[in-house]
């Protein structure tokens, strides 16, 4: 059989979601980035929601999310997405609001947008992919960077004596009775990924319900910061991010678990 | 109804908000304009029209939840006073760069850093030159009554949406806490969500609904195109130029010396034109009440009939740089005022006009 004659309707297994653009992605080869949009645009097409939908775009690596993600977006300053959601959502109570920030926005400039949004209990998403690193600007340290960690402004490692340990933001946010449902999941395999995608879709019907602020945390990769190949990368996630950033579910129904 | 009644600014000011048909409003408590929010919260406007007031965690975070509000459409605004502003203006510079449609009310006070709690007028650089980063400017309205406060809300959130660009109320301390009487504006219905879906679809991130997605961005990565969006800024600016200018002349037609002053300056020196003329002295009063566009031909106009130009400022000298670039040394422009809190008389205006002015050999 020729290959032409495999390509049929019927045999078509998997169909990308009209929800993300055929615009080539901007993120490195082996970025977790590329699933996690993905991965919010089929829950958004999947619940039939796109008509009611408004996203808001942060700066870092995925400052061109709208480029990607073919929904009415909004590009915030830097780490300010919280605020303009709180207020897209307060206007327009029955929209679909969520942000999609990096950690250098949602974890250390935007802090004060992040922790008052989640303990007002804003009625929104935050998607928040947490890789360790300034990726966008080359590389440097960044609220969620590891202990000893090297990177272009801790070349000889993270000194926690003088910066301290990472930020465990989502865990911090948890404990806001603000907040409804908080996760911390990842992307880099198929079981993961249909964890996340549960994650994601749990959260926009949060928003149908008026539960108030889900927050999904995805601790991921950047080969590019981490100057590691795609694989390699993947395996010093699993050994080294994960036990500091244990995955799963960390409040549910706006209850933490134990 | 429209209806009298007595109030401070800033007062005015929120209930102008309300009845201009506002959809939101952010704030965060700064002396001397907490008075804004405080009349809100009290008020309940989300009951009267279901306009929605919230104390916001800062400033940067309340003008950010305008430009949330604003990139869908709705019509927003914040206040604050001079060191609230100056932490606002990341957030003005990008509802300039993307082209959104808000209001920002600045009720000052003395300055630099903490400075003081006293009005001042010591914003003006920061208001008419940009204040923020990039190549944009505000169109700024200066009240100089609470006749005025009320006024210009609705005329700020008009002019706003015209251009689609951010507008500036520049008040002080002085008219934010005053009280006068003022005649209120009837109350305007706002825009129904379907209207602004309508009316404001081509740019507005409403949910793409029956038309391709809306982006709201200030980012152009290709010089060419951000070029061509400072380009379509200026053109805005332009217009604003031609068809925006507000003015005020007062006894100018046979003036021999000119003050130029705007807001609270202004009504000071209403005063001291009306004692010079008690004294035999031809003095009017040019008073800009916006002040980017500037009225700069007709001050152009006034300087090859007055002897000389006395800008009156509660600062150390701002806007009569923009008064000698629009006379182009026609005329000797000198400056007065009091800083820092400090607020002038009548009298010890007439007095610098006589000694900077009339008595300089160089007249």
């Amino acid at each position: 059989m020729e290959v032409i004659d495999i390509i049929k309707p019927e045999n078509q297994v998997f169909n990308k979601t009209c929800l993300m653009t055929d615009t080539t992605l901007s993120y490195c080869p082996g970025c977790g980035h590329g699933v996690a949009h993905n991965l919010a645009m089929e829950v958004i097409d999947e619940l039939g929601i796109v008509e009611d939908t408004i996203g808001v775009a942060p700066v870092g690596c995925s400052v061109l999310a709208y480029d990607f993600m073919n929904v009415d977006i909004t590009q915030a300053a830097h780490g300010r997405a919280p605020a303009l959601a709180t207020a897209i959502s307060r206007t327009w109570p029955d929209k679909y609001v969520f942000t999609y920030q990096g950690d250098g926005d949602l974890a250390a400039i935007g802090t004060a947008e992040t922790i008052h949004a989640c303990n007002r209990g804003e009625n929104i998403v935050i998607i928040f992919v947490n890789n360790g690193i300034y990726g966008m600007t080359g590389g440097q340290m960044a609220p969620t960077t590891l202990p000893g960690m090297s990177t272009s402004t801790s070349p000889y490692g993270r000194d926690i004596e003088t910066m301290g340990m990472p930020l465990k933001i989502t865990e911090l946010i948890a404990n806001l009775p603000g907040t409804y449902y908080v996760t911390r999941q990842a992307v880099h395999t198929h079981k993961h990924v249909r964890k996340a995608k549960k994650a994601i879709k749990t959260a926009f019907e949060n928003t149908r319900l008026k539960k108030g602020l889900s927050f999904i945390e995805i601790v991921s990769n950047c080969n590019s910061g981490w100057k590691m190949n795609p694989n390699d990368s993947n395996v010093w996630m699993e050994e080294n991010m994960f036990p500091y950033f244990p995955l799963g579910d960390i409040k549910v129904k706006g209850k933490l678990k134990q | 109804m429209s209806e009298l009644r007595l109030m401070k600014g800033n007062e005015a000011l929120a209930e102008a908000a309300i009845r201009a048909g506002a959809d939101a409003y952010f704030g965060y408590p700064i002396t001397p304009q907490s008075e804004v929010i405080e009349y809100l919260m009290t008020e309940r406007p989300e009951e009267r029209t279901g306009m929605v007031v919230l104390q916001a965690e800062s400033e940067v975070a309340a003008i950010n939840m305008v430009y949330g509000a604003a990139s869908t459409g709705k019509r927003a605004m914040t206040s604050s006073s001079s060191p609230g502003v100056s932490l606002k203006l990341e957030g003005v510079s990008y509802l300039a760069g993307a082209e959104l449609p808000a209001v920002i009310v600045n009720v000052m006070r003395g300055g630099p850093g903490l400075g003081t709690i006293q009005p001042s007028q010591a914003d003006y650089f920061q208001a008419v030159k940009g204040g923020g980063h990039g190549d944009y400017k505000l169109y700024v309205l200066a009240p100089a009554s609470v006749q005025e406060m009320s006024d210009f809300v609705s005329d700020a959130f008009d002019i706003a949406f015209k251009y689609r660009a951010p507008v500036l109320i520049l008040s002080d301390g002085l008219i934010g806490q005053m009280m006068e009487k003022v005649v209120l504006k009837d109350q305007k219905d706002r825009m129904p969500d379907e209207e602004i879906i309508k009316r404001y679809g081509s740019w507005a991130t409403t949910g793409k609904k029956g038309r391709e997605r809306n982006i709201v961005t200030s980012l152009d990565l290709i010089p060419e195109k951000m070029e061509a969006r400072v380009h379509r800024l200026m053109k805005k600016y332009e217009q604003m130029e031609r068809e925006d200018l507000r003015y005020e002349m007062i006894q100018c037609e046979d003036a021999e010396y000119l003050f130029v002053a705007y807001g609270s300056s202004s009504r000071i020196a209403q005063k001291a034109v009306q004692l010079a003329r008690e004294k035999g002295i031809k003095v009017g009063l040019l008073r800009p009440i916006t002040l980017f566009p500037f009225p700069k031909q007709q001050l152009l106009v006034l300087a090859h009939q007055v002897k000389g130009i006395l800008s009156v400022e509660l600062s150390t000298g701002q806007m009569v740089e923009d008064v000698r670039l629009a006379v182009k040394g026609r005329v000797p422009v000198k400056h007065y005022g009091r800083t820092g809190g400090s607020i002038h008389t009548p009298e010890e205006v007439l007095e610098a006009l006589e000694q900077k002015i009339i008595s300089d050999g160089s007249n």
